[in-house]
């Protein structure tokens, strides 16, 4: 049994809850144990960072400590609460004078952060540490013949961590391939879904998700799938938007690569959140047969 | 005798914390424009908003909506031949135009980003209706229809949070808050 410190995120707890729901029976199916951080806060999102940095990263300090605290190495669902998270973490690692003061202000919850543990995108948990082997022998009921754009996104894969493939990433396509599903070659798959612009600058985001809702639809895709509620929002709460903005007649389900790979593992589509989505995913329900 | 320090050096400070080259090695390549997906929507380009940087242009730079476009996809970062930050650049043009309040009035991102602030210093998590706010009042009445219609179906689909969230030990959450930002009574 692997064990991590979980960071739902706040998008988790309502607007995305069919991921939160799809992770914890995901992860169920192959032995990982997600312990959610006791009394978690905001990672600060993007719009913190634009205020102050230093209380920003006063924030992701504080639930790594407590992750830390719990003894597990922290996993976060959401893209924007991994990148900021993973950077709180390295930065206080490397920077003796800031980790010094950021943990003087932690005092006052009565933590502190010594940098133990590591942190991880969800789906780094299911390729990496759990690996598509282990995984593959529990998929019961393969999505032969669904055609998925797999959706990177933005910080999943940037800013850069380590030596990874920033421009030409495959680990999405490999986890589509194991659940059966064929990946299809999807130009977008790196661009940006617009994120908060959805709010402050509408008319651009808007255009962003037109253009990956449209290069979808050119790769003849039958679903696109997510590892962040902000690019699932996007891109399923404000496709009518764009079908009334721009006369478009888009009818694409997105859905999160766990609920993806729940119903390859044979798991009740209720059980995964299906059902709570804009655009019905009820027709991908049908590629879940059971192998025979 | 004290210098003051130009436009280009007080913006390299502000990116101190970046882990990216200086400004002052950007070749202009236009690698960053050609890379960000919603160039079209800024009155200057990312390369040339470098440009005008180093070119000491304080207040057409501040006076510029580039950084507010920045959607901090990280792009542009990650391609940028002489490696500099240039996501963390943008970030940086909006804590320096909040702080200075030097961005045009009405604008929608500095005013959402502060009430984002606000409302997670007071519960610890953040939750959408309190956002709502700062920006429907600019909306036009098609947008608005749009944006009560998204909301309405979230709302059906039990996506949207009734009450807000607050976390339990919110007490120490606002004093280690202050220990970073003295608030005065926050």
């Amino acid at each position: 049994m692997r064990t991590y410190s979980y960071f739902p995120g706040c998008s988790l707890e309502k607007m995305a809850m069919s991921y939160h729901q799809s992770a914890m029976q995901t992860t169920n199916k192959i032995g990982v144990e997600l312990k959610e951080i006791e009394d978690w806060n905001c990672c600060g999102a993007t719009t913190y960072f634009h205020v102050d940095e230093l209380l920003a990263y006063t924030l992701v300090a504080r639930n790594l400590a407590i992750a830390e605290k719990m003894g597990h190495d922290l996993v976060a669902p959401c893209s924007a609460c991994y990148k900021n998270t993973y950077f709180g973490s390295a930065y206080l690692k490397e920077d003796q004078d800031l980790s010094d003061h950021i943990n003087y202000a932690l005092e006052a919850d009565n933590l502190h952060y010594s940098g133990s543990i590591e942190v991880k995108h969800l789906m780094e948990v299911f390729v990496d540490d759990v690996g598509l082997e282990e995984i593959k022998s529990k998929i019961t009921h393969p999505l032969e013949g669904l055609r998925v754009a797999p959706y990177y996104g933005c910080q999943i894969v940037r800013p850069r961590k380590d030596h990874e493939d920033v421009e030409n990433p495959q680990f999405f396509e490999d986890l589509m391939s194991t659940v059966g599903a064929d990946p299809v070659d999807f130009t977008y798959r790196l661009r940006c879904c617009g994120g908060s612009l959805i709010i402050t600058s509408r008319e651009a985001a808007l255009s962003l998700v037109r253009d990956l809702l449209q290069s979808a639809v050119y790769s003849d895709a039958d679903v696109i799938a997510t590892a962040c509620p902000l690019c699932q929002t996007n891109l399923e709460c404000y496709q009518m938007t764009v079908n009334r903005e721009f006369g478009t007649d888009f009818s694409i389900p997105i859905m999160y690569f766990t609920q993806l790979l729940g119903l390859s593992m044979g798991l009740p589509p209720k059980k995964l959140g299906i059902g709570t989505e804009f655009v019905s995913a009820d027709r991908i329900l049908t590629f879940a047969k059971e192998k025979v | 005798m004290a210098t003051k320090p130009s436009f280009s050096e007080e913006v390299s400070n502000l990116m101190h914390a970046s882990h990216g080259n200086p400004l002052k090695t950007c070749v202009q390549c236009g690698t960053c424009s050609g890379t960000c997906p919603v160039a079209e929507f800024m009155d200057h380009t990312p390369r040339c908003l470098i440009g005008m940087i180093n070119a000491n242009l304080k207040e057409e730079v501040l006076e510029s909506n580039t950084f507010w476009y920045c959607a901090s996809c990280f792009h542009c970062t990650v391609r940028c031949p002489k490696e500099i930050d240039i996501a963390g650049l943008m970030y940086s043009l909006k804590r320096y135009s909040i702080w200075k309040h030097t961005y045009p009035e009405g604008a929608i991102g500095p005013v959402f980003s502060e009430t984002f602030v606000k409302s997670i210093l007071r519960s610890g998590r953040s939750y959408e209706p309190v956002l709502a706010p700062t920006y429907i009042f600019s909306y036009g009445v098609r947008e608005f229809l749009n944006e009560a219609h998204t909301a309405t179906n979230l709302m059906l689909k039990g996506r949207l949070p009734v009450l807000p969230p607050r976390i339990k030990r919110l007490e120490n959450f606002k004093k280690m808050a202050n220990k970073i930002i003295p608030m005065g009574g926050a």
